[in-house]
């Protein structure tokens, strides 16, 4: 257990404890204990005893905490009440560098603007990819060191991802890594070794506005093709976006599209190794590999939360909302809302209506790319199991600090071959 | 006792005798009928349960709701016939119901 203490309030006490807290000071938001894994107790005793519950004070001002499956269900479906409009994290956007995205839109423009993108996640452009996704990956499984240690993140999870998001938008193959570079800047926390100030956070994207500004004019003078870019500079909907509004459409699709598959895959690799009970279920027998990547998925539960702003004054299981309150829906812990999910803390690969999970959201904002990356996972698990006996993890995961992104920057494996 | 009949995109044809009160989805699931994810259990909100509708059947449906109409709005091989099959209840009124499954959810 860690020895961080709170020392601000009521003393010292330790702030990775669930019951060192009076119900009400509870603010399930700190980065920190996404870090340290120590999340889980805060929600669990929410669930239990105050399942939509309100922060009067936090870093990112007041807001509610939803937290329970069903609860969940009915934000994220009623669109009319609670508006993505201007962001979709519970930190706030810089005022003077507000970057427009569809996610973060309401109808009718939200779905104008998705529409246009949907097409390169959909199934025609899926069937086309597959084989490519393959031979990707059966590359970077068969450049791997056998016996030695090595970041499963750098090595599979990132470089995966991202040759992925680099052919979903055409992007210069020998360039890549500044798509995982500006991912990892887009939603860093200061001072977690990525950027310290949002001066930094906001050149480096100002950088990735310059760069995809020129592949968007080469694109715009050529005819439409199949890449994201050709279809935002020719699509009815985003030929006109401003620049701003381009950069934060590139924004969500290089996020969406890298970090939440790359810390599934390495989640998955986590969560065989603390249950090699279900480890050894997929060596027995790998056609549960579909229903796994679902399980994986829901575990891992790459993106903690998603926001809202209410619209109008609302009651959400009983408790009263006001027009203007800020709402988190913590998808992180729906997922492990027994109410819904039998025995939702463990992991079980075979288990019954593994889809059934809150990581891809529902309603209007359901993520788009989802059977792409359920694609990807299911590949890079085919393959691994062909290659490897054993991905076992030698050491410490190393979490990000994020109450958002919930994912990895290290995961120390060693392999062995059949 | 009804009977639907649900033609998968490859031409494979499930023909199901089934009792009315559920929806049409729980039938297919119920029945193992591929193509129908249904990742939200009937909830109207992931439109992975998504079928063309015979034209013959159209008009014996009541017609989609704000939010069903949200979520087909979204996907952009929608047809005319598109339903989301969570919400369509079964009943005597629909015994020989025939629906055709997208591609896309292949």
């Amino acid at each position: 257990m860690s020895t961080a203490v709170d020392n601000t309030s009521s003393g010292e006490r330790d702030i990775h404890d669930p019951y060192a807290y009076e119900l009400d000071e509870i603010d399930v938001s700190l980065d920190e204990r996404f870090e340290k894994n120590t999340f889980e107790g805060f929600f669990e005793r929410l669930r239990k005893e105050d399942p939509v519950h309100y922060c009067a004070e936090s870093e990112n001002g007041p807001y509610w905490s939803v937290t329970r499956f069903e609860d969940i269900m009915k934000v994220d479906t009623s669109h009319g009440i609670f508006s993505s409009e201007g962001g979709i994290t519970i930190a706030e956007g810089q005022a003077d560098f507000e970057l427009p995205m569809f996610i973060a839109m309401d109808q009718p423009k939200h779905d104008e603007q998705r529409r246009v993108a949907n097409p390169v996640v959909g199934p025609m452009n899926l069937k086309e990819m597959e084989p490519i996704i393959r031979t990707r990956v059966q590359t970077i499984l068969d450049s791997l060191p056998v016996g030695e240690t090595f970041n499963w993140v750098d090595k599979v999870s990132i470089e995966l991802t991202t040759q992925m998001l680099a052919t979903l938008f055409d992007f210069p193959f020998e360039d890549r890594a500044k798509l995982t570079r500006w991912s990892d800047v887009a939603t860093a926390a200061l001072g977690t070794g990525i950027i310290d100030t949002e001066e930094e956070r906001q050149a480096e994207l100002i950088e990735c506005l310059t760069y995809f500004t020129e592949l968007w004019n080469q694109r715009v003078n050529e005819p439409p093709r199949g890449d994201l870019i050709s279809m935002l500079c020719h699509g009815k909907a985003t030929k006109n976006m401003d620049p701003m509004e381009y950069l934060g459409n590139l924004v969500l699709l290089i996020v969406g599209g890298n970090d939440t598959t790359r810390n599934s895959l390495t989640g998955g690799v986590l969560a065989l190794n603390e249950n090699p009970a279900e480890y050894d279920k997929l060596r027995a027998d790998t056609s549960v590999i579909p229903n796994m990547v679902s399980e994986i998925i829901r575990w891992q539960t790459p993106l903690a939360h998603m926001r809202r702003i209410a619209l109008e004054d609302t009651i959400l299981n009983g408790k009263h909302i006001k027009k203007g309150d800020k709402v988190v829906m913590w998808y992180v812990s729906g997922n492990r809302d027994e109410s819904v999910i039998a025995d939702a803390e463990k992991f079980i690969i075979d288990r019954a209506k593994a889809r059934n999970h809150l990581s891809f959201g529902f309603g209007i904002h359901r993520c788009m790319g989802n059977k792409l990356a359920e694609m990807q996972i299911n590949i890079a698990w085919e393959e691994i199991m062909k290659r490897f006996k054993n991905i076992e993890v030698v050491g410490e995961p190393v979490r990000i600090r994020s109450a958002f992104v919930k994912g990895y920057s290290e995961l120390p494996v060693r392999l062995e071959a059949w | 006792m009804i009977k639907v009949t649900f033609i998968e995109h490859s031409g494979d044809v499930h023909e199901i005798e089934t009792e009315t009160g559920s929806s049409l989805m729980e039938v297919a699931m119920n029945n193992d009928v591929p193509g129908i994810d249904a990742d939200c259990g009937g909830g109207c909100s992931c439109a992975t349960c998504h079928v063309y509708v015979d034209s013959a059947w159209l008009d014996k449906l009541s017609p989609p709701d704000a939010m069903e109409e949200s979520m087909l709005g979204l996907n952009t091989m929608r047809e005319e016939n598109s339903r989301l099959s969570c919400q369509i209840d079964t009943s005597d009124e629909l015994n020989g119901l025939v629906v055709n499954l997208p591609e896309f959810q292949g």
